[in-house]
């Protein structure tokens, strides 16, 4: 029997439909705040992995896979995302199921 | 869109989702010129849910229209799953009586197709859709909220809905309410997941168009949440929800519990040979009544929906469309009553009986935040459901002791679970 494959996040976010915003991202983080985070909740809630900590630590965010959930918006306490928004009209994510 | 006043119309809903749509289907219906308001390219191409629709808030909207839905299955089943480690244990309920004769109690919907069908059908009533419109914030002048902001554009109204889902950014805006704390949600990912209509009926011993529901608790790893499967025509919704507040430095993430959940034994099975066509996420309101803010108007404002806290997780089902359904109903005869919104308001909100609903299960919340209804009572369940059909060379056990071990297994004293057990009694 054949079973459902296993699949990462990037693979799943390939599933998707996405009109990203070339121009203007969304969600906007300060890494100087960032920085003197010492939880970065982020990383573990955002369900698209779009956080991360490079190897200098520096947290890096990436706006293009984003499933517009806003998880990251209430479990950041430190202040660290200056922006959240939604995208701009008809920009970002497109569900065809949902 | 101008700013003139003699362009304005009389309500701006938005937000099209279930509650929005309602509203403006019912404003419509009513004679006033309402334009509703969506953020993505076509109503429900933003939105997720598990998947469940209880059809009678349908039909309250306006009788008739729950069997022209374009929805995915009948649910017949009900199943309930507790898993622990490989195993799992699993209730199912199947047969009943229909709360409506001819119609099913409850059906799966995808929303993209749904809610898409919905926003049409408020369109034929009259209702202006205008989809790929972000709403910015919102126009005020003397207290009063006249209008709306998007993208630079302003447009006057003599209200504004606020059906704009759980993160409301215009409930916000208008101060009613407050951030959203990690507390008061769960958040939810899902895919779906291709199979073919006839392997579906076979694996969930349904019939034709007929699906099931099932509601999972022990996939969490110990955090407060749980998981789900909806069975649609040709495909399956398989997901977890998690409070981002267990999750937040756990080292636990949403997305591996949903990859191990699509690898258990009890799962796997059901799945086997799927495609994944997509993998959603949103968040979802777990905080009930609680959750609802004191003041739900302002003068040319109200706001409906998830946003304003309609929903109940009640571990075994979400109600959120249903209630966002009934709000938006509500919303729409307070604006036709006129007068003081806010108590014309409540008072549809009483009789659709939406406020008794919420009110009435309260006690789940209690219930719902026991920490250990997430990982040492599925596993205590699991023991004792095992021991009953251990059979080997040696004499059985009584079912005292067995009890006992269970208990001790899962480091439960007596006590606690009769404490829990009491909170379990008054809940419901
Ligand atoms: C994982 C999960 C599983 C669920 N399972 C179920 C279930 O099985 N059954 C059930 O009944 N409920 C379920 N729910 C809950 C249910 O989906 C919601 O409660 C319901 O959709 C709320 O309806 P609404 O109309 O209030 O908001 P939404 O459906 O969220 O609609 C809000 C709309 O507003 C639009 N919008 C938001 N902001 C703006 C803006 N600024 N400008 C323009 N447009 C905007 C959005 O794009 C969206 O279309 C689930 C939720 C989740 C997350
Ligand atoms: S909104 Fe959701 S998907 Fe987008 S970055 Fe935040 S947590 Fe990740």
């Amino acid at each position: 029997m054949s079973t459902v494959e296993r699949l990462t996040v990037p693979d799943l976010l390939g599933r998707n439909t996405y009109e990203v915003d070339e121009v203007e991202a969304h969600i906007a983080i300060d890494a100087a705040v960032c920085a003197t985070c010492a939880e970065k909740p982020c990383i573990s809630v955002c369900p698209a992995q779009l956080y991360a900590v490079a190897p200098d630590g520096v947290v890096t965010f990436d706006h293009a896979g984003c499933l517009e959930c806003g998880t990251c918006r209430i479990v950041c306490v430190t202040g660290g995302i200056v922006r959240w928004t939604y995208p701009r009209g008809s920009y970002g994510v497109r569900y065809r199921q949902g | 869109m101008t700013g003139a006043a003699e362009d304005a119309v009389d309500v701006i809903v938005v937000g099209a989702g279930p509650a929005g749509i309602a509203c403006a289907f019912r404003l419509a219906r009513a004679g006033r010129t309402v334009v509703l308001v969506e953020r993505g390219t076509s109503a429900g191409s933003k939105n997720v849910s598990g998947g469940r629709l209880y059809t009678y808030a349908l039909e309250a909207v306006e009788a008739g229209l729950a069997a022209q839905a374009p929805w995915e299955r009948s649910v017949v089943r009900e199943q309930v799953m507790v898993m622990d480690g490989e195993r799992s244990l699993t209730v199912s309920l199947a047969g009943g009586p229909a709360s409506t004769p001819g119609l099913p109690t409850s059906v799966t919907v995808l929303r993209a197709r749904f809610d898409e069908w919905f926003a049409g059908k408020a369109e034929e009533a009259g209702a202006l859709l205008a989809t790929g419109i972000m709403v910015d914030s919102l126009i005020e002048e003397g207290g009063r909220i006249v209008g709306i902001r998007a993208g630079g554009e302003e447009m006057r109204a003599g209200v504004v809905v606020a059906a704009d889902g759980v993160s409301s950014v215009l409930a916000r805006a208008a101060g009613l309410v407050g951030e959203l704390s990690a507390e008061a949600v769960g958040v939810g990912v899902k895919e779906v997941i291709a199979l073919d209509a006839s392997v579906i009926e076979d694996r969930f011993a349904v019939g034709q168009g007929e699906g099931a529901a099932t509601l999972m608790l022990g996939c969490t790893d110990g955090v407060h949440g749980g998981g789900f499967l909806y069975t649609n025509a040709a495909s399956v919704s398989l997901g977890v929800v998690a409070s981002p507040a267990g999750l937040s430095g756990s080292g636990r993430t949403v997305h591996e519990m949903l990859q191990a959940l699509k690898g258990h034994p009890g799962v796997r099975p059901l799945i086997a040979g799927g495609h994944t066509l997509e993998y959603a996420a949103h968040l979802v309101r777990e905080d009930g009544w609680r959750g609802v803010p004191r003041r739900l108007t302002r003068e040319g404002f109200l706001v409906t929906g998830e946003a304003a806290g309609f929903v109940l997780n009640l571990g075994y089902t979400v109600r959120g469309m249903d209630l966002a359904l009934l709000s938006g109903i509500a919303a729409a005869e307070a604006i036709v009553a006129g007068g003081d919104l806010e108590h014309a308001y409540r008072a549809a909100l009483g009789r659709s009986g939406l406020s008794a609903t919420m009110r009435a299960v309260r006690g789940y919340d209690d219930l719902l935040q026991i920490p250990r209804l997430y990982r040492m009572y599925p596993g205590l369940a699991l023991d004792l459901a095992g021991s009953i059909f251990e059979v080997g060379p040696e004499v059985p056990r009584p079912v005292r002791r067995r009890v006992h071990a269970a208990l001790r297994a899962n480091h439960l004293p007596l006590r606690t679970v009769l404490r829990d057990g009491l909170v379990g009694v008054r809940s419901v």
